[in-house]
């Protein structure tokens, strides 16, 4: 046995583990849960919440295991009486500080404070309510909603927006029983550095931190008859939001997904990957174009282009590094040109007026309601998307309309931009977008398929934290002649620290790239802040390997193959890149404050 | 606030733009602006690299760094258990009445705040009150009125 390994004896039974695991990890290998409160595997360890205590044989006091490591020879109770009580007790007292009112709560039967108070049945008699009642709800972001009465205070979210997102927008203030979670002078949350990303919701295991709710809204533009409600959601709701409904992770639910929202009264539904298709015909024609631009007319051009799909990560770029924002794509995000597209082109071909279109966004993030309300988003004439729901808000809307979802038949999308390729539906995954833009560029430069097996450009998919690939062009067409022998690299980011990293190499003028992919949230879509309660590393992948399958399954995997993206430029938008694109799908960024 | 940057970047250089600069940065800064305006907190946290929320966690921690403008004298008084036990209350109507302001308010003209602050280290001699640096113990009505007369004639 190695010398780093150490055994000890968790409530009778001997378990050997590697030096520094913690308590906690060292029970979960022989299956003894310990319930925790503060401890997020994401995260790092705070050890403030205490619900993780344990018992050490001939120790006086107890120990938190989420925090301590497991040493040699020690022997350990995770249920004793004195571990019970204590337990019970610090749930007792959570409570009596908590807006108890699990019955009308956002989280009721998510929550990880609602479930261990009824493990432990917690009444609230041993404590008076010490609530503060002047408290109120911030209300103020599209995309956030802080209740403080909800706030157990264990600070899961502000290490996410510190490790994870590198943002840091919330912080603990005060101190004693004033102290509280907030932002800078305690200024509502529109009004600071916040990315809207919703990393902090899928961490808080309380309702403290939820997404704006927008489905009544919704309701109220189905039930109205002159509306004509649309539709749209993106790659990675169709492999989450069988969570929701009793699923394992990891499984496909586009076709039942479809007949729910048929069901629920949507006039259209309709598909985002089609406007991801669309994206990345844009995208890859404009970093064609700054290639150009350098290569042969020798112009400046900002280089690397950066995506512009994450709405997290672009307000990000916006507070962050403001001097900037010219390596982002003008590109729209495949929701606002999905958006955009439904006010003019739809709405032309199905002869509806567009002011009677409601256009809703089913997604996986939290940041895409308020890129919905950015003031420039409405090209159209009228606010290119109404609203944006997560996917958890699509999943209580199912629920509502009484609909059996593992009952139901698999349906498919409606015509007209309900069509997609393998290659919209990558977007999903950390990776998807620069897989999809590569399978497209590389055919327009060379006139061949990437020189990947079944296109399947490996080296960018997977967790791992920054990402590239080195692609060679060689016997280029004509008209790309000029990156002949040209090795060029590509980068990928997914959380906002990584972004961070690459965002610096830039700043030092020492980026190694022609073109990167960031997206706010770790693992990508997927793992947005608007995907179901709990996200772990485990799901990410799982909702991945789904991403990937579903990609295999389209018998079109290229964007620029899909017909009705051939369609679309034929008989409205033309040529990539030209007037109408310029107008419609394209967009300006604004620099902002940073605090 | 060319002022403030000035302030700030030689305070830098002094203390350094480590996490741990940043307790003694802000103390010197309430020292010479009497409180830590908005941008003077932006302006430490883009020098120390931390963000603003950051800073303003631990301005709010401690009841010395004020994150408010406060009159010339800054009048604390202790608000932990023995000193309320000894007439805290008291001690601070008192002194709103002679200053006709408030807990948490500067009088007109700016010469006085009003604020409570966790303990001061004087719990044998409660209830006990700062001005500024100078410490106030064993206060009664008197004691208190006599005091802040001080201070007011000073004034004028
Ligand atoms: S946050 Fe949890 S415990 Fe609190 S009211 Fe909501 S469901 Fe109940
Ligand atoms: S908002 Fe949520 S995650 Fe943050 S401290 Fe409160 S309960 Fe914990
Ligand atoms: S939404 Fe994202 S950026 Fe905003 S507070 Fe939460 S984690 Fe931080
Ligand atoms: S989970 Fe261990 S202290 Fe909170």
């Amino acid at each position: 046995m190695s010398k780093n390994t150490i055994t000890l004896i968790i409530d009778g039974t001997k378990v050997t583990v590697e030096e520094g695991t913690s308590i906690l990890d060292a029970a979960k290998k022989v299956d003894i849960e310990i319930p925790t409160l503060c401890h997020h595997e994401d995260l790092c360890v705070a050890g403030n919440c205490r619900v993780c205590v344990v018992e050490e044989k001939g120790k006086n006091n107890l120990t938190a295991s989420c925090a301590a490591p497991a040493t040699e020879g020690m022997d350990i109770l995770t249920s004793s009486p004195k571990v019970r009580r204590a337990r019970k007790d610090i749930m007792a007292l959570l409570v009596s500080e908590h807006n108890t009112q699990c019955t009308t709560c956002y989280r009721n039967t998510n929550c990880e404070l609602q479930t261990l108070a009824s493990d432990y049945n917690v009444d609230n008699d041993i404590y008076l309510s010490v609530l503060k009642n002047n408290t109120t709800i911030d209300k103020s972001s599209w995309s956030i909603e802080k209740d403080d009465s909800k706030c157990i205070r264990c600070q899961r979210c502000v290490r996410t927006c510190a490790e994870i997102q590198h943002v840091n927008a919330l912080a603990v203030t005060h101190k004693g029983h004033e102290m509280k979670i907030s932002t800078f002078m305690d200024f509502p949350m529109n009004e600071i550095v916040c990315t809207n990303c919703g990393q902090c919701i899928i961490h808080c295991p309380t309702a403290a931190l939820t997404e704006r709710r927008y489905y009544d809204d919704i309701w109220e533009a189905i039930d109205d008859p002159t509306k004509h409600v649309v539709v749209n959601t993106a790659p990675s709701v169709r492999v989450a939001l069988g969570e929701m409904f009793d699923y394992e992770p990891g499984k496909i639910v586009t076709g039942k997904m479809v007949t729910a929202l048929k069901k629920m009264g949507f006039d259209s539904v309709l598909d985002t990957d089609f406007s991801a298709d669309l994206t990345i015909i844009e995208e890859a024609n404009e970093l064609l174009v700054r290639l150009k631009k350098a290569f042969v007319d020798k112009e400046e051009v900002a280089l690397p282009m950066i995506t512009s799909c994450s709405p997290g990560w672009v307000k990000f770029i916006e507070h962050m590094y403001p001097e900037h924002l010219g390596h982002l794509s003008t590109c729209k995000s495949p929701q606002q040109m999905f958006g955009s597209m439904v006010k003019t082109y739809y709405a032309e071909k199905k002869g509806i007026d567009p002011k009677d279109i409601v256009c809703v966004a089913g997604m996986p993030c939290a940041a895409k309601k308020y890129e919905a309300n950015r003031p420039e988003m409405r090209d159209s004439g009228f606010q290119d998307i109404d609203a944006g729901l997560t996917t958890r808000e699509l999943g209580h809307m199912i629920k509502q309309a009484g609909i059996k979802f593992q009952e139901l038949p698999e349906e498919n999308f409606d015509k007209i931009m309900g069509e997609s390729s393998g290659a919209a539906v990558v977007f999903g995954a950390t990776g998807g977008v620069m897989e999809a833009a590569l399978r497209t560029a590389y055919a327009v430069i060379t006139g061949r398929p990437v020189p990947f097996d079944n296109l399947n450009i490996t080296p960018v998919r997977g967790m791992e934290s920054i990402k590239e690939i080195t692609i060679k062009f060689e016997d280029c067409v004509p008209e790309y002649s000029f990156l002949e022998g040209i090795e060029a690299k590509f980068g990928i980011a997914h959380g906002l620290t990584n972004a961070r990293a690459i965002m610096d190499q830039i700043v030092e003028g020492k980026s190694p790239y022609v073109f990167i992919e960031i997206m706010a949230c770790p693992g990508g879509c997927i793992g947005g802040g608007g995907q179901p309660i709990p996200t772990t590393d485990e799901i990410r992948k799982k909702r991945i390997e789904a991403i990937y399958a579903e990609d295999m399954g389209k018998p079109i995997r290229m964007s620029h193959e899909n017909p009705e993206i051939k369609e679309i430029y034929e008989s409205f938008l033309k040529v990539p890149l030209g007037e109408k694109s310029h107008h419609l799908l394209h967009t300006k960024y604004r620099k902002r404050k940073r605090y | 606030m060319v002022g403030t940057k000035e302030l700030i970047k030689n305070l830098s250089v002094k203390h350094g733009i480590e996490r741990k600069s940043l307790l003694p940065i802000l103390q010197d800064i309430v020292e010479k602006e009497n409180f830590l305006s908005n941008d003077s907190m932006i302006e430490v946290a883009r020098i120390l690299d931390i963000s603003a929320a950051e800073v303003y966690g631990t301005a709010s921690f401690f009841s010395f760094l004020d994150t408010e403008a406060r009159g010339k004298y800054k009048i604390r008084v202790c608000k932990s258990i023995t000193c309320d036990m000894k007439g805290k209350n008291e001690t601070i109507k008192c002194i709103e009445n002679i200053l006709k302001i408030k807990v948490g308010e500067t009088s007109k003209g700016g010469r006085f705040s009003l604020l409570e602050t966790n303990c001061l280290g004087w719990c044998h001699k409660g209830p006990v009150m700062l001005v500024n640096d100078e410490v106030y113990t064993e206060l009664t009505p008197e004691k208190i009125r006599e005091t802040l007369s001080e201070y007011i004639r000073e004034e004028k």
